[in-house]
């Protein structure tokens, strides 16, 4: 049975722009009306560009008319995270303090996609500054995981998970601080990356915790995850964590081939709490790979278990620091009722920042505060390093370390809110990655008994997302699991 | 274990530039004694001589050419104000006088 248009991949619908099988008009019209027609149940949008992303789709099929040469992108539709500044609509970070907020600018990775002729369709929830594991955290609305609506599609770039996953975008930009990507595509069974820190430009990316954060995209395969890494990646003039190093072509990198790669399976990710069910599933694809000629060993991460009380402490400390700026005096929200400047700092910040915002400036000022800076915060950039260590200590043995993305499949909406630490620990495999500033990739390896997605995350050595590209390519094309496509509409 | 006490969270509150009511108070004070309790895991590991990670790549002065290039014009950066009077951010009074 040939696809829906909705269906196809970014780089089928690039390929059948680029050849003039179909228009990119044709394309953006047709996800337009897919968002019109899904996007009541699932919610992942929260800014839909109708007359933007057509003019842009007319654009693409002008030049095309002219026989210019078209980007890599071209006519692909695609949803950004609400976290990225973008002049055309709003950029909110899902939070009441920035209800209203045009950004005067663009961000760097939304001018490269731009640039390589992308159409764009819109803005897409997430947790309120991209602080959650479930997008329940956005102040707009919650999503539903299109796989079953009474579950969360993880977070914090639930939007971008759902919205790929439902056939509303066929690529989605995401972030990622502490498996704001990789989680939400493993709920949602797609492709996500969080690729290494410096590798993508944070200018245009709001700050959460600027030594963690990282801009990412979700997909449906591999191919679509090389393709759009090609255009985001790479030395930008205004972000000076931008790393200045060479960006290979990462298409290059899909060819199935395994032979020469030495996965480390960590002995501290299979343990007790590590559900069964998720076990099986990664053991499945682990032998997989066996059976295609790579090699397997064992390797440790020792502090794996310190890895959330670290995070936490340094992610709150930098939140803290980074939120400091929502004033109410250049933009976003004031307080009406202030009679002086000190109230109009603290009404504004209090009436408009969401619960978990505010528990985290706490959290963040607390460790950051004289007398506690050594015991917390230094003490947490210490254990920094040692986990750090452990990861370059296992790149020693092996060329990709391989584990579950997430715990658990997806829980359902409201199972967690009532508790943030458990809410916390359910980011037990994700933030270790961040910490050690390294690349992880989330690709899906079948569905659990109750129809729900899982997801296997692939880690690599810093700067080397080439080999975890190659290993989920082969993945994917030898033993990959036909997930079929998920049971809304 | 870290025992938070509503005075802790109301010295932090006003560093923080909040102000949460009684009923928020009372919740912060068991939900930050809590997360810190747990925090203070890290205190079993010896971390003597281990360099924090104070950067997250190694890179030092990262230097560009002098040259004058232009930035967001006074309107632009006007337009998302509350309050202005199109040259300046318009707050309330911040000193007492008359």
């Amino acid at each position: 049975m040939p696809k829906e248009l909705h269906e196809l991949t970014a780089h089928e619908i690039r390929d059948a722009v680029r050849t003039r099988k179909i228009s990119a008009v044709e394309v953006a019209e047709c996800f337009f009306r897919r968002i019109g027609e899904v996007d009541e149940k699932v919610k992942a949008y929260v800014d839909v560009w109708r007359q933007y992303g057509l003019a842009q789709a007319r654009s693409v099929d002008d030049r095309l008319a002219k026989g210019k040469e078209m980007g890599l992108l071209a006519g692909v539709p695609i949803g950004i995270k609400d976290v990225l500044c973008t002049r055309q609509g709003y950029t909110t970070c899902c939070s009441r303090i920035l209800c209203g907020y045009r950004s005067p600018f663009d961000a760097t990775v939304v001018q490269r996609l731009e640039a390589a002729d992308a159409v764009f369709l819109g803005k897409l929830n997430m947790d309120e500054f991209a602080m959650g594991s479930s997008t329940e955290n956005s102040s707009v609305q919650v999503t539903r995981n299109p796989w079953n609506l009474k579950c969360v599609p993880g977070g914090s770039s639930g939007g971008s998970a759902a919205a790929v996953s439902a056939d509303e975008c066929a690529i989605a930009l995401g972030s990622d601080t502490g498996g704001s990507i990789r989680q939400p595509a493993a709920l949602c069974g797609c492709v996500g990356m969080k690729p290494t820190y410096g590798r993508v430009s944070r200018y245009g990316l709001v700050a959460f915790a600027s030594s963690l954060d990282q801009v990412g995209p979700l997909t449906k395969d591999v191919e679509d995850l090389a393709t759009v890494m090609n255009v985001m990646c790479g030395r930008d003039p205004r972000d000076s964590t931008s790393a200045d190093i060479p960006v290979p072509d990462f298409t290059k990198s899909l060819r199935s081939d395994v032979s020469d790669i030495t996965i480390g399976l960590p002995k501290e990710y299979y343990t007790d709490a590590l559900n069964n069910e998720m076990r099986e599933k990664i053991e499945t694809a682990i032998d997989g790979l066996k059976k295609l000629g790579a090699k397997v060993v064992e390797v440790s991460l020792p502090h794996t278990d310190y890895a959330i009380a670290c995070y936490y402490i340094i992610c709150t400390a930098e939140a803290s620091a980074n939120l400091a700026r929502f004033d109410g005096v250049r933009y976003g929200h004031r307080s009406r009722d202030a009679k002086d400047v000190r109230d109009m700092y603290c009404m504004s910040k209090t009436e408009a920042f969401g619960r978990e915002v505010q528990r985290r400036i706490m959290l963040g000022t607390y460790v950051l505060s004289s007398g506690y800076y050594d015991a917390y915060y230094l003490k947490a950039q210490k254990v920094r390093s040692l986990i750090r260590r452990d990861f370059l200590e296992a790149f020693q043995k092996c060329d990709v370390i391989i584990g579950p993305t997430s715990p658990t499949a997806a829980f359902q909406i409201g199972e967690k809110t009532s508790d943030p630490l458990e809410m916390y620990l359910s980011d037990i495999y994700t933030i270790s990655v961040n910490l050690a500033t390294i690349p992880g990739l989330s690709i899906p390896c079948g569905l659990t008994r109750r129809g729900l997605p899982a997801g296997m995350q692939i880690m690599g050595k810093p700067f080397d997302e080439e080999t975890m590209i190659r290993v989920a390519y082969t993945y994917e094309k030898n033993c990959g699991i036909d997930m079929g496509r998920p049971p809304i509409v | 274990m870290a025992k938070i006490t509503k005075q802790d969270v109301e010295y932090v509150a006003a560093l923080a530039q909040l102000s949460p009511d009684e009923e928020t108070k009372e919740r912060l004070v068991r939900e930050m004694g809590e997360i810190l309790g747990y925090m203070d895991k890290l205190n079993e590991l010896d971390t003597t001589g281990i360099e924090p990670t104070m950067h997250a790549i190694p890179i030092t002065n990262v230097f560009r050419d002098d040259v004058v290039t232009p930035g967001i014009e006074r309107d632009q950066a006007l337009t998302n104000a509350p309050k202005s009077d199109g040259e300046y951010f318009l707050v309330p009074r911040i000193l007492d006088v008359e």
